[in-house]
């Protein structure tokens, strides 16, 4: 596919999933039954999203957001949505730290051997640690699911 | 006579690009195995050599304190500091070096005016008119003076074409408590150029006086204070291919002198007891401290760089770039350029539908092209438009006709790329 490979040097980071989520988004949907909610703005570029949980028990059942922001904010809220359901909150802030370190340094070498399958999931972000200003991009979802199970109502990305 | 020259009317030799190319050290530099195509000179200008040759020859041969050493470094160091004072003077056709207050930037600058002719000048109950194009530096020092004072704070609509909606510019000022007008000269996002002169004769008519914020205006236009008629003007070094650090208040003398201090501390003092200070003549009165000395000295040569170059021969070349721009982008599917007014500068903010602006940013990075994306400080007006960002190409003196195609040619293919 010559048109493919004519974007080559745009691809390293806006890899074809990204893309697919950016686009198409599965989970962009406010909840009409949650248990949290929480907000995140990222004040520098204007990016916003807000998340909404149903927990059964400790463990969240569903997730839907709605995002106005970038094709990587949108993916990663997404992506983080396909990759924290069926999790304990323990697990999905274990899962945060171990992305926000693959987002900030394109590794994780030390991550928990239990988390391989969904980071490999997380995997194709780990591009934005080229970009320090768009790794805000990437975390801010997690930034507000985060608050949103810790019971504050915004979240702001570091 | 008409200082904000109409370039298409002037009959002035090409600027050679080229030539002027060879000033600026860094557009020599490759990004990601590209040529660099610097389109964001708005929000900081590159440098030419001969700024970077007289800071470093600064430091490398006369550099002391300014103003206080008796001894040979300091005097003239003082002569290259206060040299910078002259030339701005020059540059604005001020009436008098003291009306030039050297700051930070445009942003003191504003700030300074908000605290010193705010609080020490305005009375309770008096109004401050912004517009609804300004930079948040044009906005929030009067938000906080309004907190904190009792000034009320108006703001003067714009039209959909991104134009001082003047019927309504007019109107705020009917009352008669407005004290002060304080607008941009040029939108760092819309690239309008506000119809100055017409803003001061209003305003003057209602008993207002007139700041311009010209962070924006003084690298496209050349800008004669008497001529305009205002009372203060502002701007900052560093888009002027200047250094950062540095920028300028012009004020009227009388106003500056009836003007209490920003800043106390040295510099700034004529003399001090624990029961009282006096304050120094101005402009020194508003330099507290130590000031960017080689700042300043770096600043004299850009201006003087800039008058070599010459006004006119910078507004047709930056008026060629605008026009050849609009025409490339206008070519390009799904992209809206944001405001159209008829006048305007080399700003040009844009979306492009199926791509969020950041993501065209990066993706225009990539093709070694740097434009800005966000809201550039200028979230009101973001929300005038119904929008959250944009991205902005913008050009300087070095700009080129074929990096205007680089952009264009980039745009297409993220357009591409996000089909």
């Amino acid at each position: 596919m010559t048109q493919t490979d004519s974007f080559d040097d745009l691809r390293d980071l806006y890899q074809e999933v990204i893309l697919d989520h950016g686009r198409r988004p599965r989970h962009a949907q406010r909840l009409e039954a949650f248990d949290a909610t929480a907000k995140g703005d990222n004040p520098m570029c204007g990016d916003r999203v807000q998340v909404w949980v149903k927990l059964d028990a400790d463990t969240i059942d569903r997730v839907g957001f709605e995002a106005r922001g970038c094709a990587i904010s949108v993916a990663s809220a997404d992506l983080m949505v396909e990759t924290v359901l069926r999790r304990s909150r323990a697990d999905t802030k274990a899962l945060f730290e171990a992305f926000r370190t693959l987002a900030r340094t394109g590794v994780c070498s030390d991550c928990a051997a239990a988390l391989a399958e969904p980071m490999e999931r997380l995997a194709p972000l780990a591009g934005v640690h080229e970009y320090p200003s768009r790794v805000k991009c990437a975390t801010l979802p997690w930034h507000a699911l985060i608050a949103a199970l810790d019971g504050t109502k915004e979240a702001s990305s570091e | 006579m008409n200082v904000m020259t109409n370039p298409a009317a002037l009959d002035v030799a090409p600027l050679d690009v080229g030539r002027i190319r060879q000033d600026f050290p860094i557009l020599t530099q490759t990004i990601r195995g590209k040529p660099l195509v610097f389109l964001d000179s708005a929000a900081s200008a590159q440098k030419p050599r001969v700024v970077i040759d007289a800071m470093v020859h600064a430091m490398e041969t006369q550099y002391a304190n300014v103003h206080r050493g008796l001894h040979w470094m300091s005097e003239r160091t003082t002569e290259a500091y206060e040299a910078a004072r002259d030339a701005v003077a020059e540059l604005m056709n001020a009436n008098d070096r003291s009306e030039v207050v050297f700051v930070r930037n445009s942003t003191e600058a504003i700030n300074l005016l908000a605290h010193s002719y705010g609080r020490g000048v305005l009375k309770r109950g008096q109004a401050v008119v912004i517009s609804g194009m300004e930079h948040h530096s044009n906005i929030v020092p009067w938000q906080l003076l309004r907190d904190a004072h009792g000034i009320e704070l108006r703001v003067a609509p714009i039209t959909d074409a991104g134009e001082l909606d003047m019927a309504a510019f007019e109107a705020l000022l009917e009352d008669g408590k407005v004290g002060l007008v304080a607008i941009t000269h040029m939108s760092n996002v819309l690239g309008s150029i506000t119809p100055a002169e017409r803003i001061v004769r209003i305003a003057h008519a209602h008993g207002a006086k007139v700041m311009f914020d010209g962070s924006q205006a003084i690298v496209h236009r050349k800008i004669d204070v008497r001529a305009l008629g205002c009372d203060f003007y502002v701007w900052t070094g560093h888009k002027l291919y200047g250094p950062t650090g540095i920028g300028v208040l012009w004020g009227k003398r009388d106003l500056l002198e009836r003007m209490p201090p920003f800043l106390g501390g040295g510099d700034m003092i004529s003399s001090v007891t624990y029961e009282q200070s006096t304050w120094a003549a101005v402009p020194h009165k508003f330099e507290a401290g130590t000031p960017a000395i080689l700042e300043g000295i770096g600043l004299k040569a850009a201006v003087d760089y800039v008058r070599a170059v010459g006004y006119d021969a910078m507004a047709a070349h930056e008026a060629s770039l605008t026009e050849h721009a609009l025409s490339r982008l206008a070519a390009v599917d799904g992209l809206r350029v944001l405001g159209q007014a008829q006048d305007r500068g080399g700003v040009i903010s844009f979306t492009l539908d199926k791509a969020h602006a950041h993501d065209v940013a990066t993706l225009l990075d990539r093709q070694g092209i740097a434009v800005r994306a966000g809201h550039h400080c200028a979230e009101p007006l973001m929300h005038r438009f119904n929008l959250d960002s944009t991205a902005r190409a913008s050009f300087g003196i070095y700009t080129t006709h074929a990096e205007i195609d680089a952009l264009a040619d980039g745009l297409i293919r993220v357009r591409e790329f996000f089909k």
